[in-house]
Formats: structure tokens, sequence, C-alpha cells
């Protein structure tokens, strides 16, 4: 069903630009933004005034976590791009305050714009010229072509049998429902609130489970943030080249945003890695490699995964060994390249300092060692997330969204059952769950619901 | 064959069942000249099924009707003989009102009303054929040459058209209890260019009375105070009747087993669907094999008649396999049978054929309701009968029809669903199909129509004052729950009586009734100002307080709704046009034609961003139109 909400995108193109802008269009946007917007002293701002720039934070209402530094802009209706109340909220480029903040927005009861959602708005409010309605139409169609791909794809996904399976529960429980309220003088036991209570906690736990694989679908869709660390000369750009060689680069497709490529983002075995590369740093001079050193720590505190290189025929430094005993408590390996060359390395003391954490040889002159390494990044990836490949993963924030509507919509029915509400109206709550889970598979039509019913129960005259 | 001028009238209705009598009722009411036609003036407001009016979903419908200006709930109220409401466990918004009907009175009532009725006409005769001229229906002709012309048609055939009976290797043409049938309308019909399809439906044996052993069986008791379904009526003090409760044995289900190869429906002598929700005994049987028994009630038809109504016992089974199955229920082993179950097909048109003001598209001021639409029901065809009914008249007038939509009324759902979705089935109302169930209750069906009624000009001065005092009343009393305040000094006994939290401070009585262990009896001692006012004002209030969360919910889901239903389509798009539809919804849009973009979204088959495309195109269009 078309709905007309207030709508939130990234509206500029992904990537590491100087700033990135999330806007959001409708009745809601300045309530909405006023539930996430504080001022430098932790207010809530008191009052906007259209066309101007205010300072301050986006903060999380719930957790109090701080997003990001940002200026924001509050648009009266009409005088707007899209003709309805608009906000602009500018962070700081980068993905992840973007991300946070459009979630937040999403969070606070926005919906995800759809492509060409703004331009839509523009036109059907009267905003652009007439000349551009074949434009704007195509571009909706052409959303459906993606769209449908898209749909297809997650409908033979493991995703989608998971929504389903929950889908299923709330279909059973509306069922009986329904069956006692409109039929309840046939043969039938009423559902009991008891019943009804320990199917939605089932219900509830699937859709927490489901939740939970979002946070790894996220690194699914972004990418797992590697750096390559290691000294000068060790091959850590050649290590990258090979990685390039060997996998397809991949693209990110963010909806809401442009697409973009991002050069260094790679698919290792279905992992896609988001590399952090230090090979524009030329490290001639001495205080440059200071700076070297200093970005290297840097990545190494960002990355959620860490590749520390050594060359096997030079000797360890104390900056290295500093290294090898700070990597212990990361997701971290080590590789050890140039064993074509006499080894000069102190193997079996390196392996004293990491532990558990493999060391692989590898030489790239030779193009040797490579598989092995990439078993060993799959292997980390899997076990330290805690995951398989046999699991579902949330990978569009669209189905995220629907998802976490749906677990809403479920809580507020089991406090409904817990409130003793009438069925008709604890009805409600989970109806709303079971259309949100629809908008992820995409079936909600009532008439699933009858056919349950007529499948299920002895009815009739 | 010549066909002498039978007289030439404004609205013509054919079939005089719950939807043509509406239909004349509604025409004749708004000052048109109205003819009602019908097989058999034994027939009129004729209960060929079961002996009652109302139950989930259904008694949402009768009160609508009544809150419009309809006749279906004065007519019932006259002649009931038990009153329950259904649901009374549960939210206010599935409360359901259902009657039990003595069958020849309500026949009797209706037919008087019809003859009592200004500018209203009622005749037997039997309709073979439509007079068109350029496409636009002018009339009627009969088996017995009359040719009535009327500047619009109503259809209301029910199930007369080339109805078949149907009893185990039986079966017949026949109306329902032997009365005529109409072979020749559906051929002409199809040939005017409506998508004519075959349904069926059953209905179980009478028994005699006497025979029964009622020691077997449980009393089923009215409710101690009736309630009408009338919202121009107060309680309505009878000596009520009971229904009687028993079950089938396992003798009962061997019987079926055993001859299960010889009712018509496992034999494959029908080829049409029946209804879903209420199937024959035997399909009960074989579907839920691990059920050995199943309930059945024994309706009354009536206070002047014995024959007792089978409730749950529909079947197609040969007369002599009846006899033993229903002597194998508790209670029933000497019964008689009076009348014996059928099952019976007739032709119908499928609703996509309809627009939303119950015109059908293939032929310009012709009408349909009721079974003849595809809906199952007394009240499902009282509530599109009282629809046809003005809106033909509204045509003729040269004015807007009135079209009801999903959040108004369960009248606009089933209309919608039946134009917009088709059916597979015999259409049967159910509250959950509402998706505004908690705004759409029986309760408040005057607060939600009347006024349309009124402006309609179906609804009567002394009705609509009626609602107008009512509403006052409500908002008078709202805010003086809201003033009136309880302190704890002499509100706490009461509260600990019902085991309900103590106050500390004075509270409202608005603020207590939201308590959900607190109503007006609970406050009454202290809250004198509420003694007077109707019953039907303080539930109101009691609704609107209590459940005021749920309710805002749904408002504001409402207002989402009402913005696509009031994007209306103009009649000349051309949706295979419009490039960047898909072919599938170019398809579907140009068969259903909607009105408007909210009932475009709801064709099977169109996807939001059809939707979308649609509406961008809606704007291209008007704007050009400025432009011009």
């Amino acid at each position: 069903m078309y709905r007309e909400e207030t709508i939130a995108a990234i509206s500029t193109p992904l990537g590491e630009g100087g700033i990135g802008i999330v806007k959001i269009s409708g009745e809601r946007a300045l309530e909405i933004l006023n539930k996430m917007f504080v001022t430098k002293n932790h207010h809530p701002k008191a009052s906007w005034e259209p066309r101007k720039m205010f300072y301050g934070f986006i903060l999380n209402p719930q957790s109090r976590e701080m997003i990001d530094e940002v200026l924001a802009v509050y648009m009266k209706a009409p005088n707007t791009y899209t003709k309805e109340e608009l906000v602009e909220i500018h962070c700081h480029g980068g993905m992840v305050p973007l991300r946070k903040t459009l979630q937040l927005a999403l969070e606070q009861g926005a919906a995800l714009a759809e492509k060409g959602e703004f331009t839509k708005r523009a036109f059907l409010n009267g905003r652009l010229d007439l000349s551009q309605a074949e434009a704007v139409m195509d571009l909706i169609s052409a959303k459906t072509d993606i769209s449908h791909e898209v749909a297809l794809g997650q409908f033979e996904g493991l995703l989608s049998q998971e929504v389903q399976g929950i889908q299923g529960i709330i279909k059973d429980m509306l069922a009986h429902i329904e069956v006692s309220i409109d039929f309840s003088e046939e043969d039938i036991d009423e559902v009991t609130m008891e019943q009804l209570l320990s199917k939605s906690q089932e219900a509830r736990k699937s859709f927490q489970r489901l939740l939970q694989s979002a946070k790894t679908g996220k690194i699914l869709r972004e990418g797992l943030v590697t750096g390559i660390l290691g000294k000068t000369n060790v091959g850590k750009s050649s290590l990258l080249n090979a990685l390039l060689r060997e996998n397809r680069a991949i693209v990110t497709d963010i909806p809401g945003t442009t697409r973009d490529v991002i050069e260094e983002q790679l698919n290792v075995r279905g992992i896609p890695l988001k590399i952090l590369d230090t090979a524009g740093i030329r490290e001639t001079e001495d205080a440059v490699e200071k700076i070297g050193v200093q970005r290297s720590r840097e990545i190494f505190q960002q990355a959620d995964l860490v590749i520390f290189m050594i060359d096997a025929s030079r000797k360890l430094d104390q900056d290295d060994y500093d290294f090898l005993h700070l990597i212990k408590d990361r997701r971290a390996l080590v590789v050890v390249n140039k064993t074509d060359l006499e080894e000069a390395i102190d193997l079996p003391g390196i392996k004293d300092i990491i532990g558990d954490k493999k060391l692989i040889r590898i030489s790239l002159l030779n193009n040797k060692g490579l598989e092995a390494l990439e078993d060993a990044l799959e292997e980390m990836v899997y076990e330290g997330e805690g995951f398989s490949k046999e699991q579902p993963f949330i990978t569009n924030t669209r189905h995220q969204q629907a998802i976490s509507q749906g677990l809403q919509s479920l809580e507020d029915g089991i406090k409904a059952l817990e409130n003793q509400m009438p069925l008709d109206f604890v009805e409600v709550d989970f109806k709303n769950a079971w259309k949100s889970l629809g908008e992820v598979t995409g079936d909600t039509v009532s008439e699933d619901i009858l056919d349950h019913i007529f499948e299920n129960f002895c009815i009739g005259k | 064959m010549n066909f002498y001028n039978g007289g030439s009238y404004d609205v013509v209705v054919v079939g005089a069942g719950h939807a043509g009598c509406e239909a004349g009722l509604a025409a004749a009411r708004l000052g048109l000249k109205t003819l009602v036609l019908t097989i058999s003036l034994e027939s009129v407001a004729m209960m060929a099924c079961n002996p009652s009016i109302g139950g989930t979903g259904k008694g949402h419908l009768v009160r609508e009707v009544d809150a419009l200006g309809g006749e279906m709930g004065l007519n019932i109220d006259k002649t009931f003989i038990q009153s329950k409401m259904l649901n009374t466990g549960k939210g206010p918004a599935v409360h359901s009102l259902r009657a039990q009907a003595d069958k020849l009175q309500y026949h009797l009532k209706m037919k008087q009303t019809l003859e009592n009725q200004e500018n209203l006409t009622l005749k037997q005769g039997d309709v073979i054929d439509l007079m068109i001229e350029e496409g636009k229906a002018t009339g009627v002709k009969t088996r017995n040459g009359a040719a009535y012309h009327g500047k619009a048609v109503i259809l209301a055939t029910g199930v007369y058209l080339k109805s078949r009976i149907f009893m185990g290797e039986v079966n017949y043409p026949s109306g329902p209890d032997g009365l005529a049938t109409t072979q020749e309308l559906p051929a002409k019909l199809r040939s005017y260019g409506c998508n004519m399809r075959r349904f069926k439906t059953g209905t179980p044996a009478r028994i005699h009375g006497d025979f029964v052993d009622y020691e077997k069986m449980t009393e089923q008791k009215g409710d101690e105070e009736t309630t009408p379904f009338s919202f121009l009526n107060q309680t309505l003090p009878i000596d009520q009747i009971s229904c009687w409760l028993t079950r089938t044995t396992e003798d009962t289900k061997a019987i079926i087993e055993e001859n299960i190869h010889r009712s018509s429906m496992y034999r494959g002598d029908m080829e049409s669907v029946g209804p879903r929700y209420c199937p024959s005994i035997e399909d009960k049987i074989v579907r839920f094999t691990d059920k050995p028994t199943h309930q059945l009630f024994l309706e009354p038809e009536g206070v002047h008649t014995k024959e007792m109504y089978l409730q749950g016992m529909s079947s197609s089974l040969p007369e002599e396999v009846q006899v033993a199955m229903i002597r194998s229920v508790a209670g029933l082993e000497k019964a008689e049978i009076m009348r014996p179950a059928y099952a019976i097909e007739y032709d119908c048109i499928d609703p996509t054929d309809l627009q939303l003001s119950l015109e059908t598209k293939a032929i310009e001021n012709l009408f349909s309701a009721g079974q003849f639409n595809g809906s199952s029901g007394y009240e499902e065809a009282a509530a599109q009968g009282l629809v046809a009914g003005i809106n033909a008249s509204m045509k003729i007038m040269k004015k807007d029809p009135l079209i009801l939509d999903r959040s108004e009324a369960y009248i606009g759902v089933l209309i919608d669903d039946l134009v917009t979705k088709g059916t597979n089935e015999p259409y049967r109302m159910m509250t959950s199909r509402a998706e505004y169930r908690l705004v759409l209750r029986q309760d408040n069906a005057d607060l939600r129509l009347t006024q349309k009624g009124y402006e309609v000009g179906l609804v009567q001065e002394n009705r609509y004052q009626r609602l107008l005092v009512k509403k006052e009343e409500i908002e008078q009393e709202l805010k003086r729950l809201k003033k009136k305040k309880a302190s704890p000094k002499d509100i706490n006994p009461i509260l600990e009586k019902i085991g309900s939290s103590l106050l500390e401070n004075t509270l409202s009585f608005y603020d207590l009734l939201k308590r959900p262990e607190i109503n007006y009896k609970v406050i009454e001692p202290l809250y004198i100002e509420s003694k007077d006012l109707m019953q039907d004002v303080k539930s109101q209030c009691e609704v609107i307080i209590k459940y005021d969360g749920y309710i805002k919910k749904q408002l504001r889901q409402i207002e989402q709704f009402k913005k696509l239903e009031n994007k209306r389509i103009p009649d000349d798009v051309v949706f295979e046009k419009i490039d960047s539809l898909r072919t599938e919804a170019k398809q579907k849009l140009e068969s259903i034609r909607p009105h408007s973009v909210g009932q475009a979204s709801r064709i099977s088959g169109v996807s939001p961003a059809d939707i979308s495309v649609l509406l961008v195109y809606l704007e291209q269009r008007k704007r050009g139109n400025e432009n011009v």
C-alpha cells in the first residue's frame, strides 16, 4: 500500500566526502529532528528559525550516545524543494555518522525514502516543471525493476525464510484471534491470553535473533574495516594488489543514496573487506616515517580486522614487537612475507607473543600462500562473529526498519495482552507486526489469514 | 413475442428479497416512482436459509442499513423471537447483535411495508429480458408479456437465475423451497456484455419440533435484556423462544462416511464454488476426520410453526441418508424431516463488472445487488440493495452517488471488496475484513452514517434530530466527566470493594473510567449527573474514554488512507497509455477502472511503484489541462 509519510535519506553521494547530508521531508520532519538534535550545551533546541543553520549534536535519545557534531537547518513548507516541511542535517562525511544519523531518524518515525521520492514529491506538490514528469515516472519505474530483482533474491534467501517463519507464528495467532471473534459460537476453543502470550514470546525471540543478525548484515553490507599494517617495503601494497587481482572488487548499494565505488573495497570469499590503505603516504624521510607510524596506530584503532605484515628477511625492531603485543587482544593475524628470501626473524619468539593468533607465511613475489591467507581471513571473520554462512542476514536498511517496527508492534501487543485489553485491540498490534514483516517478504494480504482460518478450523452452518 | 406496455417507472427492481426490498423502498422514499417485481409474492423478504438476522459482522451491516434509513433493522425489531449480543466478552468493536426471527412474520411485515409505501408498486412477474437502448437499460420484459419501462433497473435476483437443486443423485432445476427459477435472463445478460459465473450454496433440513428430545440438549436462551437493531427503538420486551444445542455422534460420522460417494458434491455433479465458511456436514467430516462429533443448533423458525432449522448440518446427501444421519444425532432419534437439506447452484455476475455505485460497467443505468453480485447472506444483500436503490435514484436525479469507503462503514468494505478484488466464493461479511474495525462499531453506526443518510434524503427528520441530540449529549457528558473530580475520601471505599487501586489525590471521573475495571455502574453512586442519560450515550463515552489510545491510532491510519481515497481518477483516463506502468498493472487497472488512487492501490497486481507512477501521471495531466 502506498503511504505518504515523512521520509528520510542520505542525500549526498556515498564516500569519504567532507560533509554528508541527511534530508528529512514531510509533516513530521521537525518533530523528528527535535527528538535527536541537541544544542552545544546539550539542551533540546527551543525554536527553529527557518533557513538558518544551527550548530549542535545528534544524540540518540534512548542510549544518550553522541553520534555526530552537526549543522542542522529547518525549511518551512511550502518554500522547500519538496514543498513539504524539510530538514537537513549536515554530518561529518564518513559513512558511520551519516548512517547512524539516518538510522536514528528512521527510529524516530521517518520512513526510508524510495529512490526518486524527494523528486516525486517535489513534482506532485507542484514544484517541478511539467516537462520533468516523464523523467520522474521513469525514475520510479526504473526502481521497480531493481527492487524486483532484490526482492526475488531475498525471497529465495534465508532472510525471507526466517521472516516467513515469524510471519507464520503471527499469522497463526491472528487466525486464532479472528476465529474467536468472527466464529465465536462455533465449536472451537477460544484462544486464551496465555496461549497468545507464549506464542508472541516465541515470535519475539525470533525477532531478536533476526535483529542481531542485522549487525553482521551491516558488516556484510559495508565491509569489514581491515587495516594492513607493517613497516615500509614489507609488501603492503603488493598484498593489496594481489588481493585485488584475485578477488572481484565490489560495489556497495545503499538505498536512498547514489551508488559509488570504493576502490579499496573488495570481496574475499563473500566477505566484503574495506581496506584502509597507508600506501598514499610517502615514507622517505624520518619525519614522515613518524607520521606513518601515527597513521598506522589510527588505522589500528579503527579496524575490525588487522593484518600485520612482517618481512621474513629482516630482524624485527621495537616498534614491530610493540605491535605484536597490541594485536593479542584484537581480531588480527600476522603475515610473514618474503619467505622466498633467507629467514632472519625469530619465528618461535613471535609465536610466543601472539599466542593463538594465526601466522601465515607467504611470498608475494612467487605468488605463494595467498590461499592460506584467505582461508585464515574467512575463518577469522566467521568465528569472531559467531555466525555461519547458513544464517540469514539483514543487509538492507529498509528491511531492518521493517523488522524493527514489527518487533515494536509485537511488543505493543504483548503489553496489551498483559494489560488484559480485549482481543480485538490486541489484534491491531499483531496485525501491524505481521504487516511490517510483509514489507520484507512482499505478502500482506488479509485474505491469507482467512485462508488459514478455513484450512485449520471446522466452521460452518 | 409481442410485449404489452406495462407502464413507465423511474426505477424497476427485479426481485423482492432482502436486497430488492431495500432497493425498492429506498428509491420510493426518495420520491421516485418505483416498481418491484418478484417471481412470487410469497417470497417477499423470504428467509430461505437460517431464521436469524445479524451475527458477527452481519449485525454491523444491519445497524448501518438502519442508520442510513433502511428497513431491515425495523423489520426484525417487529418480528424477532430471541435477541442476543454476541462477543460481549471481547471489545466493543466486535460486539455483534443477532436476533432469531419469526420467518413468516418477517416476510409479512416487510410485504406490508412495501404495499403501504407511497410511490411503490409491488407486482408478481418473472423477468426474462432487459430492454436496452444505446447501451442504457430502459426497462424489463416478463414471461407474461409485459414490458415495464424504467429510467434505471436494479437486478436483485438472488439465487433464481438458472438455479438447480442437488440432493444426492437427484438434481433438478428449481428455485429455493420449490419456487420457480428463471432460465433465460443469464444468457441475455451475457450477450449484453456481463461476465456471469456460477456459485453454490446450501441449506440444512427443517425438522418437526414435536419429535425432538430436548432433555438431551442444552438450552440456548436469549439475553435477559433485548437490544433492538434500530436506533429508533429502545429495548423491546418480548417472551423469547430458546434455541437448543446438541452434537452429532460417531454414528453420524459412520453414516456419512459410508454414503459420502452419494453426495452430489463428491459425485462431481456440481460445477460451482461454495462458500468455505459454510461447508456441508459431509465436508466437515471429510476434512476434519479427527473430530469425532460436531455441534448442531436447533433454531425455531417462528411462533406459528413447529419447523426447526438444523444449523450445522447443511448437506447434499440423498434424502434417505439425511433421515438416518439426522436420527443419529443426540436427541433427534425420532426426528421427522419436514424439508430436506439441499445444495443449490445459481448464476451470478462477476462483481468486478460493477462500479462502486453498484452500476454495471457494461450497461448504463443497470444496477445490481445481493446474491446476484456474488455475496451471501440477508444482511449483505440488504446493504447492497439499499446502496443500489439510493444510487439508481441519484443517477436519475443527476446527483453524485453515495459511496462509502472502507473507513466509514462495513458497507464500504463489502462493496469495495466485491468490486475491487472480486470474490471466488459467495462473499460473507466478517469483522476481520474491516481494517478499521475499532472505529466501525455497531454501537456508533448512527454517529457514522445517519448524517449521510440525511444528506441523501433517506433519513427522516425525527431520526436526524435524535442523532443531533445524541451527539450533543456525548460531547457534554465527556466535558462533565473531565470537570467533575472524585475525592479519595468518597471514592476509595468503592475502589477498595472492587479491588481497584486507591486514590491519593482527587481524580476526574473521566480518568477513573479509563481503568478497565471501572464503568458507570461503579461511579454512579458518586456521579449522579449521568443518571438520566440514555444508556447509548453512556456506552459511547465509556468506549471513547477506555480505548482512546487505540482509537486515536486507528484514526491516524484513516487519515493516511483518506489521502489516496480522495485522489479521484477521472473517468476518461486510459491506463494503457501510461508508459511507465507495468503491463500487468495496465491490464488490471483497465479492467477494474478504479475511481480513486486508493481503490487502485487495493487491486491485486498493482504495486506501490505503479501507484506512484499513477500519481505523477494524474498530476501531469491536471497541469497539462490547466495549461491548455
